[in-house]
């Protein structure tokens, strides 16, 4: 393992993470929901006719995050490029089994990653270990195994 | 009032993944690249976030109630199985071929970024075919219980 000095930015990655860490903490404690973007995304998806009490503060969370980069701007924020490393059939087939896995798998990095590990939930420490090893795992493949990328 | 809550949670979080830079994928595949050049950002990202939201979680569950007066309505704590860890696995290695997961695709997609909103198109389409095949389980475990005999409804 070489460690990328030049790439690391301690500063904005724990400024983020903090804010991260408080937008979780304040659904919590406003509306005692855990904030799973996959979750969210999947009730809406599911609950188009079944219309609960829910889907109002899931729509709100969404919007808020949809409207994130044009306020960032406005708040003098630099918004970091969107740099992907791989072609477009690539992301369609990473998308399908993101939005498989996440659904299957009850969580992603926001609500096993965060608020689950944060509860001290065992599946959200078991789903976190899971997701990560293999997102090591298929990044040797591509990067050093097979080189699909650059 | 809660609608408003909800907007702010929203709003914040994405404006902490734009500032982390989580949206960036290369900067996620940097994280990931354990076996190369390694970018540890990200576990700062995660390691913020968890000390703040572990205060929220430790606080809200030891109140019982939120501070609307509400009840909580935190998921509630299953044994791990299979299908958290299947799921988990694909999920990884889709994160691991993209860069992106969930609630950063949406905000780069919002960023006006071609490539996330193809990702989230197709990201969308796998949790619908998720909901597909998890509402075929339950029908068929739905018919199950009602030849066992009459009661549920």
């Amino acid at each position: 393992m070489t460690i990328d000095w030049p790439a690391f930015t301690p500063g904005s990655a724990l400024t983020g993470g903090l804010l991260i860490g408080f937008a979780a903490a304040f659904l919590a404690l406003t509306l005692g929901r855990v904030a799973g973007i996959s979750g969210i995304l999947g009730s809406l998806l599911v609950s188009a006719r079944g219309a609960s009490a829910d889907r109002g503060w899931r729509i709100a969370f969404l919007v808020g995050l949809v409207l994130a980069p044009a306020v960032a701007t406005l708040a003098a924020v630099p918004l970091p490029p969107v740099q992907t490393l791989v072609d477009w059939p690539w992301l369609v087939l990473a998308g399908l089994l993101v939005g498989l896995g996440t659904r299957i798998g009850s969580g992603c990095t926001s609500g096993h990653g965060v608020c689950g590990l944060a509860r001290g939930s065992l599946r959200s420490l078991a789903a976190t270990l899971t997701f990560m090893a293999f997102g090591v795992g298929t990044v040797w493949l591509f990067e050093h195994a097979l080189r699909v990328s650059p | 009032m809660r609608a408003v809550a909800a907007f702010l949670c929203g709003l914040i979080f994405g404006v902490g993944l734009l500032v982390s830079q989580m949206t960036n994928p290369m900067k996620v595949i940097g994280f990931l690249d354990v076996f190369g050049r390694w970018d540890p950002s990200l576990a700062l990202v995660m390691g913020g976030a968890l000390v703040v939201a572990s205060i929220g979680f430790w606080w809200v569950e030891r109140r019982g109630r939120t501070m609307l007066g509400d009840e909580l309505a935190l998921p509630p704590r299953r044994p791990v199985d299979a299908r958290l860890l299947g799921g988990s696995a694909l999920f990884g290695i889709g994160w691991g071929i993209g860069g992106f997961c969930p609630g950063p695709a949406v905000v780069a997609a919002s960023a006006l970024s071609f490539d996330a909103a193809i990702f989230v198109v197709a990201m969308l389409a796998g949790m619908w075919i998720a909901t597909r095949l998890a509402s075929r389980f339950a029908t068929s475990a739905g018919a199950g219980q009602a030849a066992a005999g009459p009661g549920a409804q």
